[in-house]
C-alpha cells in the first residue's frame, strides 16, 4: 500500500464571493495510498468536501498541486477533466443523485454510455455492479420504489460499474439509520479490501469514521491530526 | 438504454406538462399546415391546367361590368365553343339570408355548364319565362323551396325601375350536380338575364363576367392570352383567367390574405415560442442537481448542451409532425368535403417549411437553457448555490 494515489501538495483554495475572498484550503500536504480506504472529517466548513472535490476533479486548486494516479489533475482543461472523472472516479453522494426518470440498471448503466462498450457488453457490466452491491433483484424498479438504502447501493454501483481506481464518497451515510448505514459502510469496506478500490470518505460521523483504514481531520482548511 | 432514451425519459418526466406542451405545439403546426396550405394557394401564379372554361371579367376589378357587346368577337377567338355570362346580383332572401344569385343567359348557362343537371322541360321554363328563376337542390332544399313557388328576393345592389329592391320570381326547376363534387356545389341561384336586365334601374347589356368554354383545355393559356390581347388599350380591357383562379380572385377582395396569414402564424408561432420555451426553461431549473451529476460522471459541457437541445428538438418534433400530419389529413377531407372548392393540400412544400420550423423552434426553445446547463459549475450546482 506504498505507492501513492493521491498526491496532495501545496493545495490551496479562494473561493470569492463578491468582493470577499474566503481562502477554504491552506496549502494542504499529504498522501493518499493506493487501496487505502480514508475517513476526511472535521467540523463544518472545515474544507472537508472542498478538499473530495479537488480529489474527485470537479473543482480545481487555486494554487497547488494534485495528482491522482499518477495524472496531474490540476493541469487538465473542463472537457479533459471531464473524460478522466469518468475513466478514473466514481461518486458516491449523501442523497444519492440517482436520476429519477431511469431504472436502477438505467442509472447504473449512465456512465458507460460515455464508454465505446456495446449494448450487450454494457448490461454485463450493469449486472455484475448491481449483484456486488446485492441489488440484482430491484434492477427495474426506479428509485421512488427503493429504500434509502438501496437507493445508495444502486449509486454505489453506479460508481464501481466502469471500474474506477478511486471512489469518492461525500457523507454517504448521512441521510440512513444506523442499520442501513453500517451495511453500506460495510459494503464500501469490501469494496476496499476485496476489490482494492482506494476510498475517500467525508464524514461528521465517528462511527462511520471507524470502517475506515485511518482518518484525517481538517479544522479550519487544515490538516490536524491523521489517526490509523 | 440509449442517449435517445433517456433524452425521451427526460422529456416525460412530468407527463401532463409535457402533454399540454405537446399539445400547444400540435395545435399550432395544424394551424401552421392548413394557413400555410391556403397561403400558398394564393401565392400561386395561375395554372392553366386542364382548364375546360375560361372567365373573363374587367381587369380593373369584376365590379366594373363589360359590355354584352363583347360576345361576337369571344366567340370568334378560335378554340372558344360557346360564351355565356353571369351578373351578380346580390340576392338577399327574406331577412338576411345572402344568396348566391346571378343573372344568366338560361341558354348559354346550360350549354356551358353542363355539370347542372336539371329535367330538360324545366331548362325551357327558364329560358322561356320572363320572370323565371332555377336554384341549386342544396338551397331549394334548405329553404323549403318548391317548382312553381314565387319566390321573393330582394337585392342588396340592384333596384327596380320603380325604385323598389325587392324582386319577385318564379321557381321553375331546381339543378343539381352531375356527380359527388358537384352536388356539393348546387348552392347557386339563377335568374333570367332579360327581365333582369330590362327592369335594374342601374347599367344596360353588361355583365360582371364571361365564361368562354373551350374546345382543347390545352389552348387555355394561349386564348386567356389572346382574349386580353384582343381588348387591350380599349375602354373595357380584360383579365382571363381559369374558374379557379377566378374563384380565389373573390376571397382576395377581403385584402392580403398572404399577409393576414402571415400575421396569425407569428402570432402563433410567438405565443408557442413562449410556451415552450418556459416549459424548457422551468424543466432545466428543476434539474440543476441532475445535470451537475451528468458532468460529475464525465459527460462535458457540450454533452450535457446536446442533452437539453435534444429535448426541445424532440419536444418540437413530436409535436410539429403529429401537427404536420393531422393537418394533411384535415386538409384532404376539407378538400374532399367541399368538393374541391377549397384544395387545402397540405403538400411537399408546406411540409418542408414545416420542418425548417421545427428546426428553427427546437434552438429558439432549447438554446438558452441548454446554454445554462452548459455554464453549470458543478460544485456549486450540487451545493445548490
Amino acid at each position: 500500500m506504498s505507492e501513492s494515489m493521491v498526491q496532495i501538495r501545496n493545495v490551496t483554495k479562494v473561493y470569492e464571493r463578491g468582493k470577499q475572498k474566503i481562502e477554504v484550503l491552506h496549502g494542504l500536504t499529504f498522501d493518499i495510498p493506493k487501496g487505502d480506504f480514508v475517513a476526511l472529517m472535521g467540523p463544518s466548513g472545515s474544507g472537508k468536501t472542498t478538499l473530495l472535490n479537488l480529489i474527485g476533479g470537479l473543482d480545481q486548486p487555486s494554487s497547488g498541486e494534485i495528482s491522482v494516479g499518477g495524472n496531474r489533475i490540476d493541469r487538465l482543461k473542463s472537457g479533459e477533466l471531464a473524460k478522466w472523472r469518468a475513466n478514473n472516479v466514481g461518486f458516491v453522494f449523501q442523497f444519492y443523485n440517482l436520476m429519477p426518470v431511469l431504472t436502477a440498471e438505467g442509472n447504473v448503466e449512465l456512465p458507460l454510455l460515455l464508454t465505446k462498450l456495446s449494448a450487450a457488453q454494457r448490461r454485463k457490466n450493469v449486472a455484475v455492479a448491481l449483484n456486488v452491491v446485492g441489488l440484482s433483484d430491484r434492477a427495474k424498479h426506479k428509485p421512488k420504489e427503493l429504500s434509502g438504502g438501496q437507493e445508495q447501493r444502486v449509486a454505489i454501483a453506479r460508481a464501481l460499474v466502469s471500474d474506477p481506481q478511486i471512489l469518492v464518497c461525500d457523507e454517504p451515510t448521512g441521510d440512513l439509520d444506523r442499520k442501513t448505514a453500517d451495511e453500506i459502510l460495510g459494503l464500501l469496506q469490501v469494496l476496499n479490501r476485496e476489490h482494492g478500490k482506494t476510498i475517500v470518505m467525508v464524514t461528521h460521523d465517528p462511527k462511520a469514521a471507524e470502517f475506515a483504514r485511518r482518518t484525517l481531520h481538517l479544522e479550519k482548511g487544515t490538516l490536524v491530526e491523521q489517526a490509523a | 438504454m440509449t442517449k435517445t432514451g433517456f433524452v425521451i425519459a427526460n422529456l416525460f418526466r412530468k407527463k401532463t406538462r409535457t402533454s399540454l406542451t405537446l399539445l400547444s405545439v400540435i395545435m399550432a403546426f395544424l394551424l401552421f399546415g392548413l394557413l400555410q396550405s391556403v397561403n400558398h394557394i394564393f401565392d400561386a401564379g395561375p395554372n392553366f391546367l386542364g382548364a375546360t372554361r375560361l372567365m373573363t371579367q374587367a381587369r380593373v376589378s369584376f365590379t366594373s361590368p363589360l359590355p354584352i357587346s363583347m360576345v361576337p368577337k369571344l366567340e370568334a377567338v378560335p378554340g372558344v365553343t360557346r360564351v355565356a355570362w353571369s351578373q351578380w346580383f346580390g340576392g338577399i332572401w327574406q331577412e338576411n339570408q345572402q344568396l348566391f344569385a346571378f343573372a344568366v343567359d338560361p341558354k348559354r348557362h346550360h350549354d356551358v355548364y353542363p355539370e347542372w343537371v336539371m329535367p330538360e322541360d324545366q331548362w325551357q321554363a327558364f329560358a322561356g319565362t320572363r320572370t323565371a328563376m332555377i336554384a341549386g337542390k342544396l338551397v331549394a332544399d334548405k329553404y323549403g323551396w318548391k317548382v312553381g313557388q314565387k319566390i321573393p328576393i330582394s337585392s342588396n345592389i340592384f333596384p327596380q325601375k320603380n325604385g323598389s329592391k325587392a324582386w319577385a320570381f318564379d321557381l321553375v326547376g331546381i339543378f343539381d350536380g352531375r356527380d359527388e363534387d358537384w352536388k356539393k356545389r348546387a348552392l347557386n341561384v339563377y335568374i333570367n338575364y332579360d327581365y333582369f336586365n330590362e327592369e335594374n334601374q342601374f347599367g344596360k347589356d353588361r355583365t360582371n363576367f364571361f365564361i368562354l368554354k373551350l374546345a382543347d383545355s390545352k389552348q387555355a393559356q394561349q386564348i386567356a392570352q389572346q382574349v386580353d390581347a384582343m381588348f387591350e388599350n380599349s375602354p373595357d380591357e380584360t383579365k382571363t383567367q381559369t374558374e379557379k383562379d377566378f374563384n380565389l380572385s373573390f376571397v382576395k377582395q377581403i385584402g392580403d390574405i398572404g399577409l393576414i396569414v402571415r400575421w396569425i402564424l407569428f402570432a402563433v408561432f410567438f405565443t408557442l415560442l413562449l410556451v415552450v420555451g418556459n416549459t424548457m426553461a422551468q424543466s432545466v431549473r428543476e434539474r440543476i442537481p441532475e445535470l451537475a451529476v451528468l458532468k460529475t460522471l464525465g459527460f462535458s459541457d457540450a454533452s450535457v448542451l446536446g442533452f437539453v437541445l435534444a429535448e426541445a428538438a424532440a419536444m418540437c418534433a413530436i409535436g410539429g409532425l403529429i401537427g404536420l400530419g393531422i393537418a394533411t389529413l384535415f386538409g384532404a377531407l376539407i378538400e374532399k368535403g367541399s368538393g374541391g372548392q377549397f384544395q387545402l393540400n397540405v403538400g411537399g412544400y408546406v411540409w418542408a417549411i414545416g420542418l425548417a420550423t421545427i428546426v428553427f423552434m427546437s434552438i429558439a426553445v432549447g438554446l438558452l437553457p441548454a446554454l445554462r446547463a452548459r455554464r453549470l459549475k458543478i460544485v456549486d450546482a450540487l451545493a445548490g448555490r
